[in-house]
């Protein structure tokens, strides 16, 4: 069957206004909420909440952007929050001095730790292995990654819990706090820390090589084969990805909470993905974008900041939450498919 | 005459007499009878005598005036076709000549956009697959539609289970089931899973459920494509039985000679238009080819000079791929051998079926081989992935574009480049993209692309324009060899040409080219020699100015000997 109907190509922007809004659809809805909640709540556009907002976005924001690598490809990560935990408490118990005395408290056992150097770089090797084995289970085993971060999210939580011995980990050095809570200038740390990465993340999506390779393995794994692509290589680097977030999400997380415990993240992956989704990358890979991704995160951070500052009850900020995420990415898929003409 | 004239009855009726009403007969045996003449008969072997009757003066399906137009290309042109009661009627033609769409259309899942079809004596309208079925009329695909992980007797039963809404009378179901086995000769317990069946068995599924369903006129499309001779012994005979029955079979085959010893009748079909049609014993095989061959070369066709080749480029001995259980459909490659120079186009024609796109992607290293070497540039070398393959100096443009080469939702640009990042680096991980551009302007002017700019999305661009961006991503690489598959597949006939000079400007520049493609002008048109190809083997080599159609047409479907 021939294709005459075609001939003449079609100009990408034929309904201005639409595909402009398409383009910039979650931005909008960042804006308008933000002015909704601003009139509604004088208390919202104060700098002290918008710093606060920031910093607590920070960390899901950094799970965030190793998310988008995943998703990017087709893939999905549900272990994220359990291994967010078992990274945690390995930086802590690091930070304390090693595995035995990870439960001393008191002043002398805050300076007899090793540092927070090398509690960051636990935490992140801890992070990269979880990503690796995961990732190894996928590309060898030919397991889908829904089910393998399934079994990844209860190991790593048992994995937790079992180190944890029965309680959190706390009391870490200035040090290694002022990662979490301490600010350079009025910025929190946590948030220049998320910024950094996320910037660095979209430069290498955007730029590399590498970047280009994850959209196409995710948008057409057999036409990025028969490319002479090494779709197998590409696959596993996401999910290590994802660990190294993972592993440093940990470290600024209990840094802020100045304490590391078993059950730390928990729920958190739906949060993420989330975020990634309304920000516009799509659940079938190939499409989607770093800045997308920051914008979904600050989306539902404002949401929950602003509807906890209006005072709804928690219950309902569950509902309106859910109902949003819906929403923003019907919303999105409409806008998406009248800008392409499939 | 008791109530109206069915189709059923009406022939009967006008021969015999009546067919008395239900009831009679002992119904607490549920033994129905009915009077044929002055014999009481049960009621099924009434229904038997009908269908032996040979209705001499009514075709069973008469297809007339059918036309069908699709986006570009007229599918059918006043085709006229019909089919005798208790016949076995082949229905031939090449690819593209226009069979698939008269059977859908006879099937219920077209509509034609002129053109009337009386079945039984009736004009019938077929809103759906569904009225056809109602009406008797089964069709059998190349592709098996049966469910593998459900039963035999669920598949033959699927939509019509027996037994009080909404249970299923298992019982009742495995019984019949094993009755229409039986009479097949298929010795299967009717509770086996369908995906423990050899593809013969398979095939016999497929069968029964057109008997369970009364039917009255089966489609077969290329039923013997998967099966061993002994195998095909068997389904004559079926079919052979059925016709006795007073069933008429409509027959698709690509093999001549299963037409001579099966057929009675025989309807060619080229271009969309009747060619010719009559009895199978009234012709020979040569001039059922030359009438479904028989055009000139399209003028419109580019030709070009033949060049003087350089040295082999390509060489390829003993490539052999051996079948396995999880897809007896898979294509078996035996023993392909074939070689092309620098500069010289090879043409690769063949049925669907025939190994060519195999071969093709054995060569590339997409699919994996069992035995066999490749050489490039006279030097064995491993190919065990496309990686290695581009390695080498080898590309490939598959047969799929939107499936197998395209990144739908990414730019002409990403497309165009995306087998090339390797040399446009910059500080060792980054895409320069500045020389990306210049990449892209380069062969957008070459190939004349025709694109609103290098962001648009590849989606976007019409056929011929996104085959000449997976081009460009090819010749990006220089290759040695480039191996195209079904180059010109959805494309009008103006890029068509272009694309077909691009191929020639490509030869001309040194690349040893592989040509795929299921169109015989084109293969003549492009290349300088030709091997065909015919269920995984090669069947002969010719040069373009010795080859004609009608050779070819005869190579591809020679009769190769089969596992018994």
């Amino acid at each position: 069957m021939t294709d005459v109907k075609r001939a003449e190509p079609r100009a990408d922007f034929s309904s201005g206004l639409l595909s402009f809004l398409a383009r910039f659809a979650p931005l909008l809805f960042l804006v308008v909420l933000m002015a909704v909640f601003a009139v509604m709540e004088p208390r919202f556009l104060t700098p002290l909440n918008l710093f606060n907002v920031m910093r607590q976005v920070s960390i899901v924001g950094l799970l965030a952007v190793g998310m988008t690598f995943v998703i990017l490809t087709a893939g999905i990560d549900l272990s994220v929050g359990s291994l967010l935990a078992l990274c945690g408490l390995a930086a802590a118990a690091v930070a304390k001095g090693g595995f035995q005395e990870r439960f001393s408290v008191g002043a002398g056992a805050e300076a007899a730790g090793y540092g927070w150097e090398l509690a960051v770089l636990v935490a992140i090797a801890v992070g990269l292995a979880g990503g690796f084995l995961q990732g190894l289970a996928i590309t060898r085993l030919k397991v889908p990654p829904f089910v393998v971060t399934l079994g990844g999210m209860s190991a790593f939580r048992g994995a937790a819990l079992l180190f944890a011995g029965g309680g959190p980990i706390s009391g870490f050095t200035p040090d290694y706090t002022w990662w979490g809570q301490g600010r350079i200038g009025p910025v929190p740390v946590p948030v220049i820390i998320f910024v950094a990465f996320a910037v660095l993340a979209h430069i290498v999506l955007r730029y590399t090589r590498y970047g280009r390779q994850v959209y196409a393995v995710g948008g057409n794994p057999e036409a990025a084969r028969l490319s002479g692509l090494n779709v197998r290589r590409v696959t596993l680097s996401v999910y290590v990805i994802m660990g190294f977030f993972a592993g440093l999400g940990a470290f600024v997380l209990s840094a802020r909470l100045n304490s590391a415990e078993a059950v730390a993240g928990t729920g958190v992956e739906l949060t993420v993905i989330a975020s990634v989704v309304i920000g516009g990358t799509s659940l079938f890979g190939g499409a989607g974008s770093i800045f997308g991704t920051v914008i979904g995160t600050l989306l539902i951070g404002v949401l929950l900041n602003g509807l906890v500052l209006m005072n709804i009850s928690s219950y309902i900020q569950q509902i309106i939450i859910g109902v949003i995420i819906v929403l923003a990415v019907a919303f999105d898929t409409f806008a998406k498919s009248r800008r392409r003409t499939g | 005459m008791v109530g109206p004239p069915t189709p059923l009855t009406r022939p009967f009726a006008e021969r015999w007499g009546t067919l008395s009403p239900p009831n009679s007969g002992v119904p607490e045996l549920g033994i129905e009878c009915c009077e044929v003449g002055n014999i009481r008969l049960r009621r099924e072997e009434g229904w038997r005598l009908l269908r032996r009757t040979p209705l001499v003066t009514e075709p069973l399906l008469r297809m007339t005036g059918i036309s069908k137009r699709f986006p570009g290309v007229q599918a059918l042109d006043n085709v006229d076709f019909e089919v005798a009661p208790g016949e076995i009627h082949a229905l031939l033609g090449e690819n593209g000549a226009g069979k698939s769409t008269l059977l859908k259309i006879l099937s219920g899942a077209q509509k034609p956009d002129a053109g009337a079809i009386s079945f039984a004596g009736e004009e019938i309208a077929l809103a759906s697959p569904h009225d056809a079925q109602k009406l008797g009329i089964v069709t059998i695909y190349q592709e098996f539609t049966l469910a593998p992980n459900m039963t035999i007797a669920e598949n033959v039963f699927i939509g019509r289970e027996p037994g009080p809404r909404p249970f299923i009378n298992w019982r009742r179901m495995a019984a019949d089931t094993r009755a229409i086995t039986e009479r097949l000769g298929l010795e299967v317990r009717p509770m086996a899973l369908v995906r423990d069946l050899s593809v013969a068995e398979q095939q016999m599924v497929e069968i029964a459920r057109a008997l369970s369903m009364r039917s009255r006129l089966i489609v077969m499309d290329e039923p013997t494509s998967a099966l061993s001779s002994s195998e095909v012994r068997k389904l004559f005979r079926i079919v052979r039985d059925l016709k006795r029955e007073g069933l008429s079979i409509i027959f698709v085959t690509h093999r001549l000679e299963e037409v001579r010893e099966l057929c009675d009748r025989y309807t060619v079909l080229r271009d969309g238009r009747l060619v010719g049609s009559g009895k199978v014993a009234d012709t020979t095989i040569d001039r059922i080819i030359r009438s479904m061959v028989g055009r000139e070369v399209s003028a419109l066709f580019a030709h070009r000079e033949a060049a003087e080749p350089g040295p082999v480029a390509l060489e390829v001995s003993g490539l052999t791929r051996r079948g396995n259980a999880q897809d007896p459909h898979a294509v078996v490659l035996e023993d392909v051998s074939l070689s092309v120079r620098c500069g010289e186009i090879l043409g690769i024609a063949g049925l669907v079926g025939a190994g060519r796109t195999e071969t093709a992607r054995a060569i590339f290293g997409a699919d994996p081989f069992d035995a066999g070497t490749i050489r490039v540039d006279g030097a064995p070398v491993a190919i065990g992935s496309p990686e290695d393959a581009i390695r080498h100096g080898i590309g490939l443009v598959p047969e799929d574009r939107k499936q197998q080469a395209l990144f739908l939702a990414l730019a002409v640009r990403v497309n165009l480049t995306m087998a090339a990042l390797g040399q446009l680096r910059k500080w060792r991980f980054f895409v320069d993209e500045g020389a990306e551009r210049t990449m892209v302007e380069q062969y957008r002017r070459a190939l004349n692309i025709r694109m609103a700019g290098p962001e648009q999305l590849v989606v976007n661009l019409s056929g011929g324009n996104q085959q000449k961006v997976v081009l460009a991503r090819w010749l990006a690489l220089r290759p040695k060899v480039l191996i195209v598959d079904e180059p010109t597949r959805g494309i009008d006939v103006g890029a068509k040409v272009e694309v077909h000079n691009l191929l020639f400007e490509m030869a001309g520049s040194g690349i040893a080219i592989i040509a795929i493609s299921s169109e015989l002008p084109e293969i003549l048109a492009i290349s300088d020699r030709i091997v065909t190809m015919r269920e995984g083997r090669v069947t002969g080599e010719v040069r373009r100015d010795a080859a004609t159609e009608e050779m070819l047409l005869a190579m591809m479907t020679l009769n190769v000997a089969r596992a018994a």
